[in-house]
């Protein structure tokens, strides 16, 4: 069996490669991504928290999480694809203004 | 034995994770997010969290990722980071402060708990045991999860159409 503190340090691990992938790439998509990567991580943390304390709440949080990861991917990439058709360029950089 | 699979599926989820933010083409970033989502939903059934490894493939490796692949290709992959980075430096300073925010969480959050289990019982993590749980306890955020739902569709709708 194995402890659930090594799942919780997986899932730091994780979620801080998360964190420097948001932080070092300048295309949105792969910032996304990365943002999926750490929403999996705290998935990840709240499944082995769950088991440790040995109730399902944990297991029912990550289903939610997930409903709410597929509404956030859907209307993200609808705005980066209508920014993308407004500017034809597509870095963060460019982005600094709410409006154009 | 379990320790060897965690270890084996621990190294291809970080190794896969840090493929995605160091590989400038960002369909293989896809790519390796979609085997970081894989093995997740390994670890998920070592757990014992069998619905929730069904839901994290069909949902994240299935919809989700083709989502972003679709994305990627309508928007030209690769083009973007191709120049120079003018803040390269600042950009650089994330790798420590990184290690530093896994230090701070590793230190925080796994010294806390990493005590001996208590006499605790795994809980069932079948499809039955969450329904259950989903329709009685979380029945009122199961009901607006719909609803969140129901507004991202109307919202894409709206960002998708073409103005005038």
């Amino acid at each position: 069996m194995v402890p659930e503190s090594y799942y919780v340090t997986l899932s730091a691990v994780l979620f801080s490669i998360g964190v420097v992938g948001v932080v070092i790439r300048r295309n949105p998509l792969v910032i996304f991504m990365s943002i999926e990567l750490m929403l999996n991580a705290a998935n990840l943390a709240f499944v082995a928290f769950g088991q440790r304390f040995g109730n399902l709440d944990g297991q029912a949080v990550v289903f939610f999480v997930m409903a709410v990861a597929a509404a956030e991917v859907a209307v993200g990439l609808a705005i980066i694809v209508t920014i993308f058709r407004v500017r034809r360029r597509l870095s963060v950089d460019d982005l600094s203004v709410m409006r154009w | 034995m379990a320790h060897v699979a965690f270890f084996a599926i621990a190294a291809i989820a970080v190794a896969s994770a840090l493929g995605l933010i160091v590989r400038p083409n960002a369909i293989h970033g896809a790519l390796f997010l979609v085997v970081n989502l894989g093995s997740v939903a390994a670890l998920y059934l070592m757990l014992g969290a069998e619905f929730l490894a069904a839901a994290q493939v069909i949902v994240y490796a299935g919809a989700i990722m083709v989502l972003f692949v679709f994305a990627i290709m309508v928007l030209i992959p690769g083009k973007e980071e191709t120049g120079p980075d003018p803040r390269r430096g600042a950009r650089l300073a994330a790798v420590p402060v990184g290690a530093l925010l896994l230090l701070l969480l590793v230190f925080v959050v796994v010294g806390r708990w990493s005590g001996p289990r208590g006499p605790v019982a795994a809980p069932s993590g079948s499809a039955g045991a969450l329904g259950r749980l989903l329709f009685t306890n979380y029945l009122f955020p199961f009901e607006l999860t719909s609803v969140l739902l129901l507004a991202a569709m109307v919202g894409v709708l709206l960002l998708a159409r073409r103005r005038a």
